[in-house]
């Protein structure tokens, strides 16, 4: 039987609809189309999708399961490398990861690697997520700096190892992005809280409310437990520092997710915290970051949505699905433009921003041909709302407040692979030793220090 | 959670509350905020730690009702919890002996001044203070300024007590008498705040404002509370509060201030509504 060269298709919330409310956008496999779908994988001899994987997971082994209604099996797979599958299989950049190294890709479409680990992993919350067997306590106690992807990850695999573990959160809820950056739309925080409490299931314990750096210091967490791991992320806000930026109506990405996602201003004033929307939303920058913002804005009712990026579509960096979504929704891109100018009224609102065509020139370090300002062609949009996504840096509070953690000139921690700092039983991982990046990095630097912390905790 | 164990109307909209709250109350120094959010649909407001005792492991807010959450905070007694605290946010106040200090203080923003008279005076300043409010009845804390002020000034609005006049009539009247003013602290209503650090201009006075933005996470990720300082944005929750007034772009910060007015006028309504 020749293998089916596409893949089966998710269903969706019809475009139309979808811009009206904040409930995710893609709505999964049912059985039939999950068994289908793993039936077209050709079980690879060294297998390539492997290697696409930052935490390794067995791929061919859970889809075989897949394939033979095994799906309890399929989830118990994946979860000996990956505590939080249903976030993975949504949020993956799989066209560059798993799925990009896929076979089938060669042939076809690559299997849908992503949407079936979001399968098994969505049918396993609806029963009731299994805990494994932890190994017998040690006596060991860690402390976790945030609770983001690799602080969660970390925790859980130490959790597992018998160590007592103690995540320690700045905000009201734990979480990090996957909590107040990623929307409702893609991430529902059911699914989150879910994942959340599997974590605690295996005996994590998580403090809110606590800024390491003011709260409590480093070398207090330090005298208090056996090691220490910082996933503090990369939360600082990049600005492009141009005239007006301050004007009412700019909101960094950060403050206007915030708002909307973890103070749950898409519901005021039921929830107390507000967020304005004008009628013309321009969001700066073509990431995962921009798209939410530019899809969250039509939902918060904009009547139109703009993105504006300096370079072209081949070079957004967000995922595909993404930029699909959002043109499906209605999301006016502008590529090759960039905003150099706002403008406000009597209020010291922005009521418009000046704009400059660019075109592709040479390559830059990043491979990317870089986008040179196209002289005389600028010109003036009208605009009540300007988010900015051009990107977050490290957070500089923790690293300020402990001069012993040496940085690098970007401002994120010096690790080694395996997360150690320059200090011992000291380790770091994620966005705070990467830059921004991706979740599931975040992961597989939170595991690989788990290794290393557990490996430092036997010979301390 | 953190308990409220004393509750005290210093006025029928000034408020005190003195909460648990160990970890924060063993860090806390003059000059640093909380911020907090009452349940779980509130909105994170930010507060000065008014005061703190270490032992007790409590932290002192004191706070004007002026909308939504200061009212419901202002409802709230002892035994009650709050959802969320955190803290000590933002820099301390910087602390040596400058010599003579002015601390001027408007409305609410005494609260904040009273730990950095405080811990002025003790380390070995002389302190003048200047206290307003808009009328005797909001007049607060004069007791215990008076206590760590080497001389104390009071001004109202309408005169009902002290000076007829501002807070910044006094100052002027000071530094024309020829009195030597090393620094100047004033917190209050940017207004005020505007209006001292164009007295001292000109006589170039040394003088620190204590800056009150919108703010949302107060840990330096969202951008919410910036200002513009001397031509740079900064973030007040990390960079501040404190900043040199001279360098301050006063109309930009009260603009921004006033980003959600509807909105904060719809919640009052909706929680008038609700609470009938
Ligand atoms: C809007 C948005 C959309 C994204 N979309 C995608 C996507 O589709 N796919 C993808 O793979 N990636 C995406 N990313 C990137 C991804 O979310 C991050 O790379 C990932 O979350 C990094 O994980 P982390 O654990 O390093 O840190 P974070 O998730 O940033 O978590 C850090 C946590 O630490 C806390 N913290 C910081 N400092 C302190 C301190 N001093 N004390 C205590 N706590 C502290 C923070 O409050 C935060 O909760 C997106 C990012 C954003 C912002
Ligand atoms: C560092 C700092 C310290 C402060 N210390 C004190 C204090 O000790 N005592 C005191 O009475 N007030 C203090 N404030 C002001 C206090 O935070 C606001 O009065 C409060 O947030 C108002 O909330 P509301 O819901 O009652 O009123 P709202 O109706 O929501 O707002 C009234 C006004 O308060 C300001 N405001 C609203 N939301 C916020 C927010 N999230 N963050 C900051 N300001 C906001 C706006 O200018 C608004 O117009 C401080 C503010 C800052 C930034
Ligand atoms: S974790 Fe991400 S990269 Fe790995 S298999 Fe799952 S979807 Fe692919
Ligand atoms: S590369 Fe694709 S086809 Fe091959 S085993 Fe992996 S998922 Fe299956
Ligand atoms: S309040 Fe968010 S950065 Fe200051």
């Amino acid at each position: 039987m020749p293998v089916k060269k596409t893949r089966q298709k998710m269903r969706e919330q019809d475009p139309k609809e979808r811009i009206k409310n904040f409930r995710e956008v893609p709505l999964g496999y049912t059985r039939e189309q999950a068994i289908e779908e793993a039936k077209r994988c050709l079980h690879c001899k060294d297998p390539p999708c492997m290697k696409g994987c930052p935490v390794g997971i067995e791929i061919p082994r859970f889809i075989k399961h897949i394939a033979d209604g095994e799906f309890d099996k399929a989830i118990a797979a994946i979860k000996e490398k990956n505590a939080l599958p249903a976030v993975t299989g949504r949020v993956c950049p799989h066209e560059i990861q798993c799925e990009g190294q896929c076979t089938m890709g060669k042939l076809g479409e690559p299997i849908a690697i992503g949407r079936l680990e979001r399968f098994v992993a969505d049918l396993e919350r609806d029963k009731g997520s299994k805990i494994p067997e932890r190994m017998k306590p040690t006596g060991k106690k860690v402390a976790v700096v945030g609770s983001g992807p690799a602080s969660l990850t970390c925790a859980s695999h130490l959790a597992m190892k018998g160590h007592k573990v103690i995540v320690f959160e700045a905000l009201s809820e734990a979480g990090g992005v996957l909590r107040y950056g990623i929307p409702e739309f893609r991430l529902p925080k059911k699914i989150l809280d879910e994942e959340l409490n599997y974590v605690k299931k295996l005996g994590v314990e998580v403090r809110a409310d606590t800024l390491i750096g003011k709260t409590m210091t480093l070398k207090e967490l330090q005298k208090e437990y056996d090691a220490v791991f910082i996933g503090t992320g990369a939360g600082l806000p990049m600005w492009m520092g141009v005239l007006g930026e301050n004007l009412c109506g700019i909101y960094s990405a950060n403050e206007f997710l915030t708002r909307v996602n973890l103070m749950k201003a898409y519901r005021f004033p039921e929830y107390d915290t507000p967020v304005r929307i004008g009628e013309r939303v321009a969001t700066i920058g073509a990431g995962n970051v921009a798209m939410d913002c530019a899809r969250t804005a039509l939902r918060l009712g904009a009547k139109e949505s703009y993105i504006i990026y300096r370079r072209s579509e081949e070079e957004a960096p967000a995922r595909r699905e993404e930029i699909v979504h959002a043109r499906e929704e209605g999301v006016v891109f502008k590529f090759l433009t960039q905003s150099v100018r706002y403008i406000g009224d009597e209020h010291c609102c922005v009521k418009a921003m000046e704009c400059i065509r660019m075109e592709l020139g040479e390559p830059d370090k990043s491979g990317r041909r870089s986008p040179v300002p196209v002289e005389g062609s600028e010109f003036v949009m009208d605009v009540d709302t300007v988010i900015v996504a051009i990107g977050q840096r490290p957070n500089p509070l923790l690293t300020r407040a402990d001069k012993r953690l040496e940085v690098t000139s970007h401002g994120t921690i010096k690790a080694d692979e395996d997360g150690r700092t320059s200090i011992p039983g000291v380790f770091a991982g994620g966005d705070i030793t990467t830059g921004a990046a991706t979740v599931i990095l975040a992961m597989g630097a939170g595991q690989r220090a788990a290794k290393a912390i557990d490996e430092y905790l036997k010979n301390a | 959670m953190y308990k409220i164990i004393r509750k005290e109307d210093l006025s029928p909209v000034v408020k005190l509350l003195e909460v648990s709250a160990p970890l924060i109350a063993d860090k806390a120094q003059p000059g640093q905020f909380v911020i907090l959010r009452l349940d779980e649909e509130g909105e994170r407001i930010p507060l000065t730690i008014a005061d703190f005792d270490r032992e007790k492991g409590t932290i002192t807010v004191i706070f004007l009702e002026v909308g939504k959450t200061t009212t419901q905070l202002g409802k709230m007694v002892e035994g009650d919890k709050i959802l969320n605290l955190i803290g000590p946010l933002g820099n301390p106040s910087e602390m040596e002996d400058f010599g003579t200090v002015v601390c001027i203080g408007g409305g609410v923003g005494v609260a904040p001044l009273y730990p950095i008279a405080r811990a002025l005076k003790e380390s070995g300043n002389t302190v003048i203070s200047i206290i307003g409010a808009r009328c005797k009845d909001l007049l607060i804390l004069e007791d215990e300024m008076r206590e760590v002020s080497d001389e104390l000034y009071i001004t109202t609005d309408d005169g009902s007590v002290g000076h007829h006049g501002f807070v910044s009539d006094i100052l002027k009247r000071l530094i024309e008498e020829g009195r030597i003013i090393d620094r100047v602290i004033a917190i209050g209503p940017l207004i005020m705040m505007k209006v001292v650090v164009g007295v001292t201009k000109p006589y170039d006075i040394k003088t620190i404002v204590s800056l009150n933005p919108i703010m949302v996470d107060g840990t330096g990720m969202c951008g919410s509370c910036r200002v513009i300082v001397g031509g740079e944005v900064r973030f007040a929750c990390v960079d501040g509060p404190e900043f040199d007034g001279h360098l301050v772009d006063f109309d930009n910060l009260m603009k921004r201030n006033t980003r959600f007015l509807e909105e904060e006028a719809k919640s009052v309504e909706e929680y008038k509504r609700r609470c009938r």
